[in-house]
């Protein structure tokens, strides 16, 4: 394992990001909610580049008590990075897909070390 | 001296927006290729699109009627609808999953070349990304005219559409073909546009677009298909969307509408087509089921088999069982379903693809697969991957083959 440059922490603002390439792996670094996250560029669904996807609060449908629906909102925690490719979403915190718990982006860990950013690869 | 830190480089594009190069937005698929080794093999699309309908004000200049051609022209004046003349519909606007999926919203990306029509670089370098020799070319929002309630209209802008794409695009490259628009609404008219494209560089055969509301069978289209049976011409039907049938109108979200609705109206198509013995009537017509999958055909097979069965003597014309005649036609292989393997394998063995499959990648849809979701299917040999991928098809068009492979 050798630990890999991202980038000065102080590049990262509230849900920034930065998509590097370490020996032909490709590896997205997100910052969110004062946390690092770091995945494969490589969806799993159909190897799309989902690193370099939208960054959208998840979609949630909200019930009544008596369970009618009453129509979509964002929720204000979850967050998601979604694949430009087609649309493969998954919690940018766990990198897992909302509705398909074996659908689980490679993840790498990330840490800091005065005020720079790595991986461990 | 070793710092035990390693470096690395930010790769150019961080988000892919509307803007990116589509060499960029395919990069990982250029880049896998080369790595797997299946760069070098035949590839042939045979099912991707452009966008006509940036193209339109070009286009409606082709209409040959006198009046359809004024009106096209005051709409395409004016701001806020539908492009004239055509019956494009406000719900594909959500193909793109609210803007999740950038290259289906708008490929609005820097073109530099103004030797040839825009489209024809975006095709280029949609080719060389997914490593394509051939890319067998359709339009997008005219495979809902089917629906236009004007078969006048549907018949001119046809005729006007393959004018302007025999004329614009298709001359532009030689690895770009077509399987053009039959206007079904007016047979007339499909017999003119044969008569007039057959030969047309480019031109590999014909298609109807599967979204319409008349029986496939009808004896007004048998002239058609005999004459594009004694042309050696393919037939395809390529399938699509539609939110107005009784069916779909109850489907309120456009993921409910379009899993149905592109399947649906080949489901419709094929019964008539096999029950109606459209087959043993054209035995050498080979026609081409485009873009509803392939999780249909299991369905279909063990159908049809089990009411034909008891039940012949509405079907007289079969000799065989329809999964028989099925396993005779071709199919394209996108949107391919693979979340449950062993019945992705069935369904193979059940339709022979490793002879009737051929590769498409719906590109730039929402949904399109790149060559590596044939490539990686764990069950094929790598000779059926390369039928799948190119071989099928070189045959099917009479393609020459690419130099060197």
């Amino acid at each position: 394992m050798v630990k890999v440059f991202v980038g000065a922490e102080t590049d990262f603002e509230d849900r920034g990001r930065k998509v590097i390439e370490y020996n032909d792996t490709e590896i997205g670094v997100f910052f969110v909610d004062g946390e690092f996250f770091a995945y494969e560029n490589k969806c799993v669904h159909q190897g799309g580049p989902i690193c370099q996807g939208r960054i959208l609060n998840r979609v949630v449908e909200v019930l009544a008590d008596d369970r009618t629906s009453q129509g979509l909102t964002w929720d204000d925690e979850d967050v998601h990075i979604v694949c430009p490719w087609h649309g493969y979403e998954f919690n940018i915190k766990t990198g897992i897909h909302p509705g398909n718990k074996n659908a689980r982006l490679r993840r790498f860990d990330v840490s800091v070390d005065g005020g720079e950013v790595y991986v461990d690869v | 001296m070793d710092s035990g830190i390693e470096r690395t480089r930010e790769l150019p594009v961080q988000e892919i927006t509307i803007d990116t190069d589509t060499r960029d937005i395919l990069a990982r698929e250029t880049k896998y290729q080369k790595e797997m080794g299946f760069a070098d093999w035949p590839i042939i699309d045979i099912d991707a699109h452009h966008s006509e309908m940036t193209s339109w004000r070009q286009v409606i200049e082709y209409i040959e009627d006198p009046i359809l051609l004024h009106y096209a022209r005051e709409f395409q004046s004016r701001t806020g609808g539908a492009p004239g003349l055509s019956n494009h519909t406000p719900g594909l606007r959500y193909q793109d999953a609210g803007g999740r999926i950038p290259h289906q919203q708008q490929l609005a990306e820097p073109v530099e070349d103004k030797s040839v029509h825009r489209d024809v670089t975006l095709i280029r370098r949609s080719m060389d990304a997914l490593g394509l020799d051939y890319q067998v070319l359709f339009p997008g929002n005219l495979l809902q005219l089917g629906t236009h309630p004007q078969p006048r209209v549907e018949a001119h802008l046809a005729l006007a559409y393959n004018r302007w794409v025999c004329d614009t695009i298709l001359p532009q490259d030689d690895r770009i073909k077509t399987l053009l628009y039959m206007p079904l609404g007016e047979p007339e008219m499909c017999h003119r546009i044969i008569d007039e494209f057959t030969g047309r560089k480019g031109v590999v055969g014909f298609m109807i677009t599967s979204v319409r509301f008349k029986p496939v069978h009808h004896n007004s289209y048998i002239p058609i298909y005999k004459k594009l049976e004694e042309r050696n011409l393919p037939l395809a039907f390529h399938a699509g969307l539609t939110w107005t049938d009784e069916w779909t109108k109850q489907t309120d979200l456009f993921i409910s509408m379009h899993a149905i609705s592109f399947v649906l109206c080949n489901i419709v198509h094929m019964t008539n087509w096999i029950i109606h013995g459209l087959p043993e009537r054209f035995p050498n017509l080979k026609t081409i089921w485009i873009e509803s999958g392939l999780a249909w055909l299991p369905f279909m097979m063990q159908r049809l088999d089990s009411e034909y069965q008891m039940r012949p003597s509405e079907a007289p014309l079969l000799k065989k069982l329809p999964s028989d005649y099925i396993r005779e036609m071709y199919f394209s292989s996108q949107p391919i379903e693979t979340s449950n393997m062993k019945l992705t394998e069935a369904t193979f063995d059940a339709m022979n693809a490793s002879t009737q499959l051929m590769y498409a990648s719906d590109w730039p849809h929402w949904d399109f697969n790149a060559p590596s979701t044939i490539y990686d299917l764990p069950f094929l040999d790598e000779q059926s991957k390369r039928n799948i991928l190119g071989e099928n098809a070189l045959k099917l068009f009479n393609l020459d083959r690419p130099k060197g492979k």
